[in-house]
């Protein structure tokens, strides 16, 4: 039914079975959407933040979504800025990845705030002391940037790619990439970053507050660096749970491992930085304050060190081990482990840093905040996600994502 | 803004009056404190002793008025807000909240560490006819907001306003001309209020604010909400008993006894 679209040489489902798959999916999405349409129509009372827990569960899919869609930046850079070639293979993914995670943030955003039709105000009336101003400006910028990523990707769609026009505009936009690309991940640092510094800043808050460099503090440099690390274990998640579901292999096993080893690298160097900054703050700045390490991990029904221990040694120290160690990672199984964790540790890292923050008593004769979502806080941060999956499968089913399909699957 | 925390009896005045003065709407149901709108808030304090020595204390807790590090002006909330809806008055040393400027991110609420500052996670509704008695000089919020307590700014103005019309100097207005709502609520006499750098005035006299020290109160049994975490707060309190102002701030084992030591040889 639609063979004319697919691209040449690749194998797809029947369209009944993948339309099927993606009205099954629809039906999850219309359902985030209405809870979004509630929240725009009758207000923020939909959820079940109140004036302790003003940040909830969708600042931190905000910034999960972010540091997960940070392989696109840091991917690109190395394809395109350091000219690992191999990469090339993957970058598309990546991209692709990069473009649903940025605009499902942008989505939350814009359903997060209390005057969505003020949102224009954070660029018109901008506080440059503010980190907010910075990650929204970095944002839509760094969108525009994975906006025009896309497109060359788009363009080589068999039919599309048939009209001349569209066939050069894809052949020169591509000739142009790396500036795009170095100008992405120009942007990705400072959105990163600055999404962390939101935390580092709040000095009336001592779990979050951080010492820093000039006007950045250590969460601004920690963000970036583990949003570059932790991102390519995303990319490479997305890729086995494809390779899973088609039965098929997508990409050599060459480049799985050298972007492997590349985030095995960069997960090893970030968490001794981390974990530098951790003893810092626990052993100076939050003393400093008036508090003890243990305060902020006591007298509390859910928040322990457990989730420092799962943050730092579980899904940060064990991936790292797999992914630097040759033997381990060429391992599958091990690669599987290290990848999901590697997931899991940035997700829980800007969970911590968003709602462990708003739990945490600042004055002495207040108590710890525990909050647990609405239905309609669940529904509109599932929203994205089917979003992100209806899109991933319209690009794998329309578009070449994955240049060495062909070629691994010629039988 | 000085609060004398022995004479506070915790009746609650100073909070129904601030809600009455700044047109601070309510919820049909306000069992749910914690969205609940309160620019002043009355907090209850415990020295969590047994009987006999079980003493409580009531800790009204408006704005703090923040200055920031340095006195730089970026207090807590301020440097966070990302449109500029909230900013910081260097002329009076309030903290002002722009209504129509905000957009209701929220960072500002979660800047700041003594939860001073609300979301309108409602539309302002009033019971019928109710409305007849907003006040003019206040405006209601919409829903989607941030809003929190303004040192009845709009008495301010009135104040200045009426020292053009009698043709004195609108700078120098005198304490009696501006007093907060909540101030000439409490029945108590527990709130006073007034120019925090001039001598004349009594908050000045009660605190004795050090200058080369952002404020510092001298007077050693005042204090100030979370001095350590240098956020300058405007509002001093006042109390004698020792296990108060320890609830002021966190200490660390022996970090109380050194500070009073150091204070009290200070001060011999």
């Amino acid at each position: 039914m639609d063979s004319a679209l697919i691209p040449e040489g690749a194998k797809r489902c029947p369209f009944p079975v993948f339309a099927i798959g993606i009205a099954i999916v629809s039906v999850v999405l219309l359902w985030g959407v209405y809870a979004m349409g509630l929240c725009w129509l009758k207000g923020l009372n939909q959820t079940n933040m109140d004036d302790y827990y003003p940040f909830a569960l969708w600042i931190w899919a905000d910034l999960a979504v972010i540091a997960v869609g940070g392989g696109a930046f840091f991917t690109g850079l190395l394809r395109y800025v350091f000219g690992i070639d191999e990469l090339k293979n993957i970058v598309n993914l990546a991209v692709v990845i990069g473009f649903i995670c940025y605009s499902s943030a942008l989505l939350i955003l814009a359903i997060d705030i209390g005057q969505p039709l003020r949102g224009w105000f954070i660029f018109w009336h901008a506080n440059v002391h503010s980190m907010l101003t910075e990650v929204a400006f970095c944002l839509s910028l760094y969108f525009s940037v994975l906006t025009i990523e896309f497109i060359p990707l788009i363009l080589e769609n068999r039919k599309i790619d048939k009209v001349p026009f569209f066939h050069n505009l894809g052949h020169n936009m591509h000739g142009t990439m790396a500036i795009f690309a170095a100008t992405g991940a120009f942007l990705s640092c400072f959105h990163q970053g600055s999404l962390g510094g939101m935390a580092g800043v709040m000095f009336g808050r001592p779990f979050a507050f951080r010492e820093g460099l000039l006007i950045w503090p250590w969460t601004f440099f920690l963000f970036t660096w583990s949003a570059a690390a932790y991102g390519p274990c995303f990319t490479l998640t997305i890729l086995k749970m494809f390779e899973g579901i088609t039965k098929k292999k997508l990409v050599k096993d060459s480049v799985v491992h050298l972007l492997a080893k590349i985030s095995g690298w960069m997960i090893l160097t970030y968490l001794i930085a981390k974990i530098i900054d951790t003893i810092y703050w626990a052993t100076v700045t939050a003393p400093s304050q008036g508090f003890r390490f243990m305060d902020f991990y006591s007298n509390n029904s859910f928040y322990g060190v457990w989730i420092l221990i799962i943050e730092v040694v579980v899904c940060g120290i064990v991936p790292a081990i797999i992914l630097v160690k040759k033997s381990y990672r060429e391992n599958s199984r091990l690669l599987l482990l290290a990848i999901v964790l590697g997931t899991i540790g940035v997700c829980l890292n800007r969970w911590v840093m968003v709602l462990q923050v708003m739990a945490v008593p600042v004055m002495s004769f207040d108590t710890w905040a525990l909050y647990f979502p609405s239905w309609q806080e669940i529904a509109t941060t599932v929203l994205p996600v089917a979003y992100g999956v209806i899109l991933i499968s319209l690009a794998y089913r329309y578009l070449p994502v994955f240049p060495q399909e062909k070629e691994l699957n010629a039988d | 803004m000085v609060i004398d925390l022995d004479k506070c009896t915790g009746c609650g005045s100073c909070m129904v009056a601030c809600m009455s003065e700044n047109n601070v709407p309510f919820k049909e149901d306000e069992t749910r404190k914690k969205d609940s709108i309160t620019w002043m808030r009355v907090y209850k304090l415990t020295n969590h002793q047994p009987f006999p020595d079980t003493d409580i204390c009531y800790m009204p807790r408006p704005c703090m008025q923040c200055s920031g590090i340095g006195e730089h002006g970026h207090a807590p909330c301020v440097s966070v807000c990302p449109a500029v809806a909230t900013d910081y008055g260097f002329d009076t040393g309030i903290v002002s909240q722009i209504y129509t400027r905000c957009f209701g991110c929220r960072y500002c609420m979660a800047a700041c560490p003594y939860h001073a500052r609300y979301f309108n996670w409602w539309d302002p509704k009033w019971p019928e006819g109710m409305e007849n008695y907003l006040s003019p000089d206040v405006s209601p919020r919409m829903r989607g907001v941030v809003e929190k307590c303004s040192f009845c700014y709009h008495r301010y103005q009135l104040a200045r306003e009426r020292a053009y019309v009698e043709e004195r100097d609108e700078e120098a207005i005198e304490e009696q001309d501006y007093q907060t709502a909540c101030t000439q609520a409490c029945p108590a006499g527990a709130i006073t209020f007034g120019d925090l750098n001039n001598p004349d005035h009594a908050v000045n006299q009660m605190v004795k604010p050090d200058p080369n020290a952002f404020g510092k109160p001298r007077n050693p049994k005042a204090f100030r909400l979370l001095e350590r975490l240098q956020t300058n707060p405007k509002v001093y309190y006042i109390s004698e008993r020792e296990w108060v102002r320890k609830a002021g701030d966190n200490y660390l084992d022996g970090e109380w006894e050194n500070l009073k030591n150091n204070h009290d040889k200070g001060h011999e």
